[in-house]
């Protein structure tokens, strides 16, 4: 797995090599990644489920024929779930009195208005 | 032996070898290691038969060759042309990897020269089966690198696989000297020898990555014969068994 990549954020498997092989002992079990869909180059990835494998490489391998194999698609991220940090079900109550501000929904704003507003406003004085 | 002749000779061979790997990987459907890696391969498995139906397409619409399906599935078994390689039953996964690696690459490898082939639907079919052909090997390549190195057991499974494949993989690049020699003339494709070599340089480097030893091609005897029509004991039961269907009603519309 090299990350020679122009976004240094992604690692990327470098299709000639197999990559580094990992062991998995005796009593260990094999991880679970969440995989991430593009559609098309630029778009969000986004979470289509999960695949097990024994690392990274293969997971990558898999999530191909498992996720991408019928709908349009460019690219495939992989994450460990292990790596994935989460709140607490129990602390849902943080999020409980959202609904209840609806000015801090962008999409509740009527900006369009007012600026017609204004420019009509510096039209008329002009 | 005339032009055309030559290039229906070498996509029947490369069709029939499709074929019948495609068949014996499917036969892993269902019965893979873990479920993943059951789907990636019954996946390939259905691109190999993908593959194998547009060069029979090209024989039957470029070349007047039979019906496709016809064609797959009501010859007589000296009138395929695949390598012994592919014909061999399953046994261990093992096996199974070694050959898909061995046969896929030689697949690229092939491939890649054919882009650039004089024969024009040939040289398209190269191009659209690029990708898939790409993910095929690193599929091959991520297993043989991983089980090389997952202990003693896995990689002493690895290394007989490998002995037991590398004289049967041989037989992909068996010469047929009159046809190669036209069809290397005509720009076609680059012949036997020069693809072997090429796949022998890439096979080598994953392999000794992975710590296993290729045979040296002069200690093995290649298996020849299934380009003239020569096959193992192991094609004629796998034919029934694929054709079994088709052969209920060969008039059927599906």
């Amino acid at each position: 797995m090299d990350n020679q990549s122009l976004d240094p954020r992604v690692k990327r498997l470098k299709l000639n090599t197999g990559g580094e092989p990992v062991t998995v002992h005796e009593g260990e079990n094999w991880n679970v990644f969440e995989v991430f869909h593009q559609e098309k180059r630029g778009a969000h990835h986004e979470h289509v489920g999960c695949v097990h494998a024994p690392n990274a490489q293969l997971a990558l391998v898999f999530a191909k024929e498992q996720f991408a194999r019928r709908k349009k698609c460019v690219n495939l991220w992989v994450v460990r779930s292990a790596d994935i940090l989460s709140f607490d079900t129990e602390d849902e109550d943080m999020f409980a009195n959202n609904l209840d501000k609806t000015y801090r929904d962008a999409s509740g704003f009527k900006v369009m208005e007012k600026i017609n507003k204004f420019k009509k406003s510096t039209h008329d004085k002009e | 032996m005339t032009r055309n002749e030559a290039i229906s000779q070498m996509l029947t061979a490369m069709a029939d070898d499709a074929l019948i790997q495609g068949h014996r990987n499917s036969e892993w459907t269902g019965l893979g290691p873990i479920m993943e890696e059951d789907i990636a391969f019954s996946s390939m498995a259905q691109d190999k038969i993908g593959h194998a139906w547009a060069l029979y397409r090209i024989l039957h619409e470029n070349l007047g060759g039979t019906e496709p399906d016809r064609f797959a599935f009501l010859r007589g078994e000296k009138d395929y042309r695949c390598c012994h390689l592919v014909e061999m039953p399953n046994g261990e996964y093992d096996f199974s990897l070694v050959r898909h690696f061995l046969f896929d690459h030689a697949e690229a490898v092939r491939w890649e020269h054919l882009q650039q082939s004089t024969f024009e639907p040939l040289a398209l079919t190269a191009r659209k089966l690029k990708g898939e052909i790409k993910y095929h090997t690193l599929h091959a390549n991520a297993w043989i690198t991983q089980l090389c190195r997952a202990g003693e057991e896995s990689y002493a499974r690895m290394q007989s696989a490998l002995n037991v494949c590398f004289p049967l993989a041989l037989g992909i690049f068996e010469p047929s000297p009159e046809a190669e020699t036209l069809l290397v003339n005509e720009k076609i494709y680059a012949g036997e020898a020069t693809l072997k070599e090429q796949w022998l340089d890439r096979t080598y480097n994953i392999l000794s990555v992975a710590g296993l030893n290729l045979p040296s091609e002069g200690s093995v005897t290649p298996a020849y014969g299934g380009r003239k029509g020569y096959h193992t004991e192991y094609l004629q039961p796998l034919l029934d068994e694929m054709g079994y269907v088709f052969r209920l009603d060969p008039e059927a519309v599906w």
